[in-house]
């Protein structure tokens, strides 16, 4: 595989909390516009990996390059990446338009519109109500109306399915779609190993912060 | 900066009922500091001091809630990994800070000037010093703030960390701010305000500089 076509190109990527090590030598290399799924018990490493990746903490040991960039060129990767993560990001005290009108404002391409990016998401009706007022399954809608708003080359999106209904498990996959045919990739860190399985071009397993 | 600020007085008009309740603080600060002293001339002679410690002492509890918000739902890590500097969300973040504090400040003149026979008529003076000082206290502390906020005890910690840095600040805004009100026959206010002013130029680039350090992991 050449360089230039790879999204991801990691290289014994390490990460530890104290004195255990969350991540100890990873090492994959994932192709522009493929869905990749990261699969692994609770505490494999997964989060960790996706959050390295996203620029959302430093690696330890190891080196990556995300869309072409070093894990230190933070902001050209973040130009590029969207993460969702199992934190909402969402100020409680703030309408779900206000949210993402926020997050619109520092996008670097201009983006949707945030009524188009809460259409999407079905939360078109509940645009002027304060997150306070939201389920967690709804959060986490609005948190994908804010990675769709992002327009990301490659998007982390870390257990997609938490806390949604089925139709928001159809959703999820909706968006997985549409970023794919986007050209963008997409890095899935999920328990649901059977549903992604389905449609992930490349799959990876992490057993104690290793690739299995 | 300007998508920044405008996030952070959003924020604080929704909760706008806490900086009701940081105005009550300080001026039941200054009702007690007159209490303390009894009816006296002395109260008019320190009534600039009094002024800047309420202030001071309310805008701990402004500072240390301003990143309440950003770590409930660690929507400060949401922002940074938007392609925009720390150092703008840092800038837009203190310049709030200094709006909400200066307000403050104005709405205490009235209860100094009542509750100390304070009043002045060098209103516009008065008015810089509290833009000057606010400003001085609100760049180191909402660095300190972030540092912070993560913190189990960051109520204590913020004054702990933010008072011995503002001396100066302080120092000085008391200073002018007596002057303004008793009279300043040498011309000694303007000495003040300088270096009021250097102080802030001083804090307000040294902590931009630092914000990404601390915010960052």
């Amino acid at each position: 595989m050449s360089v230039d076509g790879l999204a991801i190109d990691a290289s014994h990527l390490a990460r530890r909390y104290g004195r255990r090590w969350a991540l100890a030598g990873v090492s994959f290399q994932l192709a522009r516009g493929q869905v990749m799924m990261v699969a692994g018990r609770n505490g494999s490493g997964k989060t960790t990996l996706l959050r390295i990746l996203s620029t959302a903490i430093r690696a330890d040991g190891g080196r990556a390059l995300v869309a072409g960039y070093d894990l230190e060129q933070r902001e050209e990767i973040r130009r590029q990446t969207a993460l969702l993560a199992h934190y909402s990001y969402l100020y409680e005290s703030l309408s779900a338009r206000e949210n993402l009108e926020i997050a619109a404002h520092f996008c670097v391409a201009p983006p949707p519109s945030a009524a188009d990016a809460l259409e999407r998401v079905g939360l078109a009706s509940r645009a002027n109500d304060a997150v306070a007022t939201f389920s967690a399954g709804m959060r986490k809608r609005l948190s994908f109306a804010r990675v769709l708003l992002q327009k990301p080359s490659i998007a982390f999106l870390d257990e997609p399915f938490g806390q949604l209904d089925p139709e928001g498990f159809a959703l999820v996959e909706q968006v997985v779609g549409e970023l794919k045919r986007s050209g963008a990739t997409v890095l899935i860190a999920t328990h649901q190993v059977d549903r992604v399985a389905r449609y992930a071009d490349v799959h990876l397993t992490l057993e104690n912060g290793r690739v299995a | 900066m300007i998508n920044a600020l405008h996030k952070e007085l959003l924020l604080q008009w929704r909760t706008r009922a806490q900086a009701i309740a940081v105005f009550v603080f300080g001026a039941t600060s200054l009702l007690l500091f007159s209490f303390a002293i009894g009816p006296s001339a002395a109260l008019r002679q320190y009534a600039g001091g009094f002024l800047w410690l309420g202030l001071l002492l309310s805008s701990t509890l402004t500072l240390s809630e301003s990143f309440h918000a950003e770590m409930e739902n660690r929507a400060l890590e949401g922002l940074l990994l938007l392609p925009v500097s720390a150092r703008v969300l840092y800038y837009g973040k203190a310049l709030a800070n200094t709006i909400q504090l200066v307000l403050l400040g104005i709405a205490l003149v009235p209860v100094m000037v009542v509750l100390y026979d304070a009043g002045t008529t060098r209103i516009p003076t008065i008015v810089l010093i509290i833009l000057l000082g606010s400003a001085g206290i609100s760049a180191p502390g909402t660095l300190y703030s972030a540092m912070t906020s993560q913190a189990r005890a960051k109520q204590t910690l913020l004054p702990l960390l933010l008072f011995p840095l503002i001396v100066p600040v302080l120092l000085a805004s008391v200073k002018a701010t007596s002057l303004a009100i008793l009279g300043d026959p040498m011309g000694q206010g303007r000495s003040w305000i300088a270096l009021l002013t250097a102080f802030n130029g001083i804090y307000w680039s040294l902590c931009g500089l630092l914000f990404d350090r601390v915010v960052e992991d």
